[in-house]
């Protein structure tokens, strides 16, 4: 695909810097475009997995040796408190479908904007309002919360930390989640372009539609669990207080019924990503589409069924354990069908190993990992071994870090010219992917290996025994770090000085890659009409609905 | 809803994205489903607990004057009807008979949380609250049930207030009317409204349209209303009626 001697960028037209409309500051926090406000996701965003990454440094740092070292007990719960609140509710779940759904959703699918762009206004507003409240919680009341992000009652009832300020930030989040997955889903009912039929739609629009169907309808019920801890602290209700006839049982099922499927909030997206990006550098139609979007509901399906697992030692009876345990297998296949269509897709393909694709096969490697120790802990008897040890917690950091964040990674190398309209140099960023993988691997499989071995999760000290595989998992963590680091000056270097992108810098076949980069205010000068589905390379190579500048 | 669910999902629509009436009913359904789900949470406490210890709900519950639920259940379903009336009156273009049916469900809305607040007033003078010195010394059941009264009451009466606020935006809005084209062509738009003739026409057009646009709104809010509307009819019930 060679796409040289690309037209310089009409800069001057597109969002970034568009003629009319107020300017300055105000013409971005007040803006209604859906690309402005995927930016000021993007940075938001960033802007807190920096301090969350922050606080997990200092947590490994802790472990490094054992005793106490930097922090003591309290701090340290405090610490994994706010590495989860940050991580869980202002990092992964807003994550993919706040940044690239807002800004490449509408593009996909051929339209102008969202279908309430005030109301997408209003998620970013309760976003930031819940990410301050979040960081005010840490600083008056009675000091961080220090309950993990679970918020477990009783517990969370009785600390006399800021949980209460805490929890109504996550509801303020949980505000923002639903307004962003119902905007999607009228969104992608309404306002596809003409021709653009449920089968033509690009798979990343099918994830992020199964996403917002959870978003939609799995954020409620944490609202109502979140309030109720509200409620418990200053009124009492007794409703989850064991003296007073209440269960604290039915608050881990409340909180888990939300929480399970929010693991696919976090995942569904990335896949979604990845199954855009491999067609793309395979130049070869994706295997099997239909099977992929119909995974995709399919797991947000099954997602809603399994949120006991995470309670099999907590005291259900037997049958809803198997049962839990049964459905947790099922999830499975879904799952595995989108990672054999993945594979299927390369076979023969002319595949070019660029960045984005590279990061792909990281996330590919890093969420079977995952996925795996999850298959392991679905297994009732395996799971009461393992359950609260480190393994659970290298398990989950495979499949939302090694899975939704290098997912994140890929689209941001993968949609970074149409967002900025700029290229980024290739070498530093393979390179960062290098430590990236290396630092990864070095940091979370140990933690599989340490909590097989019965090292306890949260906890800031632990046996002289173990104290190998903690130095290598600190280790790993600042080699983790320069990765970023290399990731991020690169990236922001490139954004500001880098090359002029072309409209369809990858041979992409998909509407995004139709329009110039940085795409104008209205997105498209006429509006696209669709004939085919999407990644249709043959048709590319008889000469048929080619993207610009063939 | 006059058109069915199935014929929204099914139809895509490039049009003018602010003014796709079917669009924003469509999110106003779908937000419908997010309320129903977060009052699910605590009818499925309610279904637990009750299960657990149904001697104590029933005895707790005689504490409960069927007669002002009763009262609070017919205010609630007048202001529905009101609020039908009002959309209806909208939709024929008499604006001002929207409006005072809209004031009317305002007010019987007010009404309903008078009611309510004379009640609780009334439980908490007789020391029935949570973490009071009586209901402590009752079975954990009853302390069970007054959580779950107030949890549930209070998380609609919180909605009622919310939509009281809803309704007196769009009042405030229909009162000022359309802003553009002349007092007369306004008024006229505002007549039409529903009629495919006057939003067509170019000089109305800007009146018209905004119309259209209360209309939406109004439906929209009503829509909201009446799922207040439904949570209590479960919420009577499930508190008064099984002493």
């Amino acid at each position: 695909m060679a796409r040289t001697a690309a037209p310089p960028a009409p800069l001057a037209c597109s969002y970034l810097h568009p003629g009319g409309g107020r300017g300055g500051l105000l013409g971005w926090v007040l803006t209604t475009d859906h690309k402005r406000i995927a930016l000021l996701y993007l940075y938001s965003i960033l802007g807190f997995v920096a301090v969350g990454v922050a606080l997990g440094l200092l947590m490994r740092l802790e472990l490094i040796a054992p005793g106490r070292t930097i922090v003591g007990a309290s701090t340290y719960n405090a610490l994994f408190t706010l590495h989860g609140v940050i991580m869980i509710f202002l990092f992964i779940i807003p994550g993919i479908p706040a940044i690239f759904g807002n800004f490449i959703l509408p593009l996909q699918i051929g339209a102008r904007d969202v279908a309430f762009p005030r109301l997408n206004l209003l998620s970013w507003h309760c976003y930031i309002a819940g990410a301050i409240l979040a960081v005010t919680a840490l600083f008056t009341g009675g000091g961080p919360p220090d309950t993990g992000w679970t918020f477990y009652a009783p517990y969370s009832i009785r600390t006399t930390t800021n949980v209460t300020l805490a929890v109504f930030a996550a509801f303020v989040l949980g505000f923002s989640s639903i307004l962003t997955g119902l905007n999607f889903i009228v969104t992608i009912h309404r306002l596809r372009a003409r021709g653009m039929g449920w089968f033509r739609l690009p798979l990343f629009v099918w994830s992020l539609y199964s996403t917002a169907w959870i978003q939609l309808l799995a954020t409620p019920i944490l609202a109502i669990t979140l309030l109720l801890v509200m409620m418990e602290r200053l009124f009492g209700l007794g409703l989850f207080d064991p003296a007073r006839g209440g269960d604290p049982l039915l608050y881990q099922h409340l909180f888990w019924i939300y929480s399970h499927p929010a693991v696919y909030i976090m995942i569904l997206p990335a896949m979604g990503v990845v199954s855009e990006i491999l067609p793309t550098f395979a130049r070869r139609t994706i295997f099997g589409y239909k099977a992929i979007a119909f995974s995709s509901m399919a797991i947000a399906l099954f997602g809603y069924l399994v949120w006991g697992h995470h309670m099999f030692t907590s005291g259900m009876s037997d049958t809803s354990r198997w049962i839990f345990s049964l459905l947790t297998f099922l999830v499975a296949i879904p799952s595995a069908v989108k990672v054999f269509n993945w594979t299927a897709t390369l076979y023969k393909g002319s595949i070019d190993a660029s960045p984005p694709l590279l990061f792909v096969f990281a996330f590919v490697f890093l969420f079977m990992i995952g996925g795996l120790t999850g298959l392991m802990q679905g297994a009732l008897s395996v799971n009461v071994h393992v359950h609260d040890t480190a393994f659970v917690v290298g398990h989950f950091h495979y499949v939302m870090f090694g899975g939704a964040g290098f997912g994140l990674m890929a689209a941001l190398l993968y949609w970074f010219p149409k967002i900025f309209g700029r290229l980024y140099p290739r070498r530093p960023v393979y390179i960062a992917l290098g430590v990236l993988f290396a630092g990864f691997n070095l940091l979370y499989f140990p933690m599989l290996v340490l909590g097989w071995m019965g090292q306890p999760r949260r906890y800031y000290d632990y046996l002289p025994q173990f104290q190998t595989g903690h130095l290598i998992s600190t280790i790993g963590s600042w080699v983790l770090l320069v990765g970023l680091l290399i990731l991020t000056v690169t990236l922001m270097r490139a954004a500001r000085r880098g090359p002029w992108a072309p409209p369809d810098p990858w041979g992409g076949t998909t509407l995004e890659w139709r329009t110039a980069s940085p795409p104008p205010v209205e997105n498209f000068a006429v509006e696209p009409a669709v004939t085919g589905r999407p990644y249709d390379y043959g048709a590319l190579g008889r000469g048929a609905a080619a993207p610009e500048g063939r | 809803m006059s058109r069915g669910m199935g014929s929204t999902l099914a139809a895509p629509a490039q049009t003018a994205h602010h003014r796709d009436a079917v669009g924003a009913k469509l999110g106003m359904w779908l937000f419908l489903f997010t309320e129903l789900l977060l009052f699910g949470g605590l009818f499925l406490l309610y279904a637990v607990y009750r299960t657990r210890f149904p001697s104590d709900f029933h005895f707790a519950a005689t504490t409960l004057d069927p007669l002002v639920g009763t009262v609070n259940t017919l205010i609630l379903l007048t202001s529905s009807l009101t609020m039908v009336l009002a959309v209806a009156a909208l939709e024929r273009g008499r604006r001002r008979a929207a409006q005072a049916f809209l004031a009317a469900t305002m007010a019987l809305g007010a009404l309903f949380l008078a009611n309510k607040a004379s009640e609780w007033a009334a439980k908490i003078g007789h020391g029935l609250f949570p973490r009071s010195g009586l209901l402590l010394d009752r079975t954990d059941g009853e302390n069970l049930f007054y959580g779950l009264y107030y949890g549930m009451t209070g998380l609609h009466a919180l909605h009622v207030l919310v939509g009281l606020g809803i309704l007196a935006v769009i009042w405030g809005l229909l009162a000022r009317g359309p802003r553009r084209g002349g007092e007369a062509a306004a008024e006229r738009g505002t007549e039409r409204l529903g009629s495919e003739a006057a939003a067509e026409r170019g000089t109305e057009r800007l009146g018209s349209e905004a119309a259209a646009e209360r209309g939406i709104q109004l439906e929209n809010a009503g829509l909201y209303w009446h799922l207040v509307d439904v949570v209590w009819i479960y919420l009577f019930p499930l508190f008064y009626l099984i002493s």
